[in-house]
């Protein structure tokens, strides 16, 4: 630890110098010691991280990478920042919407998980009984009622979209598709059109034909929403796809269905599930249709976490976004394995 | 024998070119049959219904189905002075028998909103006459109306009902671009007070190149940074990035309104460290700012990306080669590094402008009053005030700039050029 400390002072001494002499300047400008803490904060870890340059590099230069770094780290903490301070936030034993003294003194009366418990207990008739507690919670509670219809309609709306985009996807990779931009343009436009457009004429049509307000109505809507992911995913795997494996395939006399399940499938799976995750996490997540289409009866999560936004705000809904990124780390976890998987698959990398 | 080996030659030589044109037919017509369900699908499902709200925001019949013989009739009516007194008579007679009709969308109130757009505050007239019309049994019909409310002999009314007879008319589009109509039928600039959706339309616009240049100030330095980093620490930092790009929109919107709310971490953080008092604490959400802040912090990542994949592969080389011959670093850097990122620069600059001006659910969770985008007026019009050609008429509106970047973006970029990741 020592060594590497005085390595450090050794490298950047001028540069530690440089950054007290600021902190000093801090200080004398703001008058409170916080501030100065602050500053030190910000400044310092991207220096502490710096990396040795070589000896030539100016001090100027020296002074660019070292901004650099200090905005990029600034960006990256702006980013992912606000998806973790949720977290804590929802052990709130209060109910509000900030950390309280206690949180920060990390008095544990001050953290509980009330929050979520409501989220179970929001809506039931009996929350304290014991007799038929699970199917009360089952059929009555808001919030697993609104997951529920999530989880129904983006399973359903995944996995129409990924038959039907992956279909697509194999036609407009093929070297003969006549009109592919048209088409290609078309069938990724739902991505495209802003979502109020798509949902206003969805809202009249459904309604004309009286499938507003109910769930085929909703899962028609997600289907289209998800389509486009499920073809750029897709096509992106079959662009590396070699062609010559499915005429080899045919050439030993395998009919068409053969060849696609034998050959064409095994390798452009990983692209197949993360376009249904793509699908699956569009569904999951998309409010916008459901405001204009859905009735009560099909309250998805996103629809709750809305009105909840809206009505009454609550830790609740933090507690929900907690599982919900929980959830998201886990999906990105699965796409990076598929990934890898489908860069192996086809050759691109080593490992 | 050469007669026979000739004759198979021809009988060869000619099919064969026919053969490849039949079998090419056969091949683009396999690929078309497989992109086949979606494209019926996605015409189902979401190019016709676009198609008909487009349809919907210059087709408007309002008054055509509650008053049918008026419409015709009035047609006729040459705009001076009064109509004649047989237009007044099957006014009376439709008016009556509008009165006894239930049916959503064919009733006097419907009719009454349809006038009130071009007339604000002539509602009442019509529902209040139209109850009255039943007594008037005989004529003269042009005394008896302008009986029950003087404002019939005003040929302001009776022009704007013979404007909105027409089923298909530019009504929508002249209020969308806050114009109207004026006494005699000009086509004018509306009050100060009434022009909000050409406003609304700059600043969405205006809004939208704001935060997608805040995104390449942000997005720029941090591409560069994950581009040159050896691979196993730039996965380790593209998951800072990835991972906000997978949550959910409405955790992430949520998550801002916990942090720059009054009472919120950013306010406490400042207090505590000295720089405002606990009385100055600032307004940051519910208003544009808020919109601004939380709509670039979902739209960076659309940014970083595209940004991502283009530096990832300029080769450090031209860099070195630019310093070796005695180049400034930031000339250097200006004539070599950044046009080579110009492809992704534009490929993340529309992407994100095309998906900022259409913007809806953040908007309207922390905009409050002036960071209202056209969306939300869109879905207001939709929903609450239930003006749903006006609402259309924006749409299209909105919908026309939308695809022009898109055309743009696809001539430049090509769209199947895109990738998550």
């Amino acid at each position: 630890m020592t060594n590497f400390l005085q390595k450090q002072i050794q490298i950047k001494g001028k540069a530690y110098m440089y950054l007290a002499l600021a902190t000093v300047v801090v200080v004398l400008l703001t008058g409170t010691i916080k501030a100065a803490v602050g500053f030190l904060l910000v400044f310092g870890i991207p220096l502490y991280f710096m990396e040795k340059m070589q000896d030539y590099a100016t001090t100027g230069e020296r002074f660019t990478r070292y901004i650099f770094l200090v905005i990029s780290a600034s960006v990256l903490v702006f980013l992912i920042a606000p998806v973790l301070i949720i977290m804590p936030l929802s052990f709130n034993a209060e109910p509000y919407f900030t950390f309280t003294d206690g949180m920060l003194s990390f008095d544990a009366a001050a953290y509980s998980t009330r929050w979520y418990l409501d989220i179970l207990h929001n809506g039931m008739k009996a929350p304290e009984a014991i007799d038929g507690w699970w199917s009360d919670m089952w059929n009555n509670a808001q919030w697993i009622r609104a997951a529920r219809n999530s989880f129904f309609i983006a399973t359903v709306s995944a996995t129409i979209a990924t038959v039907l985009g992956t279909l697509a996807a194999l036609g407009l990779s093929r070297p003969e598709m006549p009109q592919r931009a048209l088409i290609t343009s078309l069938l990724i436009s739902p991505m495209i059109v802003p979502l109020v457009i798509t949902a206003t004429g969805m809202f009249f049509f459904y309604s004309s034909i009286g499938i507003a307000q109910t769930y085929t109505g909703v899962i028609l809507a997600h289907v289209t929403l998800g389509v486009p992911f499920v073809i750029i995913t897709v096509t992106a795997t079959l662009s590396g796809f070699d062609m010559s494996l499915v005429r080899a395939s045919q050439n030993m006399g395998a009919n068409g269905w053969i060849t696609f399940r034998r050959i064409i499938m095994p390798l452009i799976l990983p692209g197949m599930i993360s376009g249904a995750l793509f699908a699956f996490i569009t569904s999951l997540d998309e409010v916008v249709a459901v405001l204009f289409i859905a009735g009560v009866e099909q309250r998805t999560i996103p629809r709750q976490m809305f009105s909840g936004i809206r009505e009454q705000i609550s830790p609740t809904i933090l507690a929900v976004a907690s599982i919900l990124v929980v959830m998201s780390v886990c999906l990105l976890t699965v796409l990076e394995l598929l990934r890898r998987r489908s860069e192996k698959l086809r050759g691109l990398s080593p490992g | 024998m050469t007669t026979a080996n000739s004759s198979i030659d021809q009988a060869d030589a000619m099919p064969l070119k026919e053969k490849l044109a039949k079998t090419t037919a056969i091949q683009r017509r396999r690929a078309f049959l497989l992109t086949l369900p979606l494209v019926l699908f996605l015409l189902i499902s979401f190019v016709f219904p676009i198609g008909q709200m487009l349809f919907n925001s210059i087709h408007n019949n309002k008054v055509s189905g509650v008053v049918p013989d008026f419409a015709v009739a009035i047609q006729s009516w040459d705009g001076q002075g009064l109509p004649s007194e047989e237009v007044f008579e099957i006014f009376v007679k439709d008016l009556a028998k509008a009165k006894k009709v239930r049916e959503v969308g064919r009733t006097v109130g419907n009719m009454a909103t349809r006038i009130n757009y071009e007339m604000p505050g002539s509602r009442s007239l019509f529902t209040k006459t139209a109850r009255k019309v039943i007594n008037i049994k005989q004529g003269p019909y042009k005394e008896a109306l302008i009986k029950i409310n003087e404002k019939w002999a005003n040929p302001q009314v009776w022009l704007t009902l013979q404007r909105a007879s027409h089923d298909i008319s530019p009504a929508f589009y002249i209020a969308a671009m806050d114009l109207k109509y004026n006494e005699v039928g000009e086509v004018v600039q509306a009050d100060e007070l009434y022009q909000i959706y050409l406003k609304n339309f700059i600043k969405t616009l205006w809004l939208a190149a704001l935060i997608t240049f805040i995104c390449v100030l942000l997005a720029y330095p941090v591409a560069y940074l994950l581009s040159v980093l050896p691979l196993r620490q730039s996965n380790l930092l593209m998951i800072m990035v990835l991972l906000p790009f997978w949550t959910s929109l409405l955790v992430r919107t949520t998550a801002w309104i916990a942090i720059l709310q009054t009472e919120g971490v950013i306010n406490d953080l400042l207090v505590y460290f000295g720089v405002i008092g606990e009385d100055g604490r600032i307004q940051m959400i519910y208003n544009q700012t808020g919109t601004v802040i939380a709509m670039v912090h979902i739209l960076l990542p659309f940014m970083i990306l595209p940004l991502y994949s283009v530096m990832k592969t300029i080769q450090p080389t031209y860099m070195r080669a630019a310093l070796s011959m005695g180049s400034k670093p930031f000339n250097a850097y200006r004539r070599v590094y950044l046009p080579q990122t110009i492809p992704g620069l534009a490929a993340g600059t529309l992407l994100v402008f095309i998906l900022a001006i259409g913007y809806y659910i953040t908007p309207a969770l922390v905009g409050g009053q002036d960071g209202l985008l056209i969306s939300n007026l869109i879905a207001y019009h939709i929903q609450k005030s239930l003006n749903w050609s006006l609402g259309a008429a924006l749409g299209a509106m909105l919908l026309v700039v939308v695809l022009a970047l898109y055309w743009v973006y696809n001539r430049l970029i090509g769209i199947d050029k895109l990738r998550f990741g």
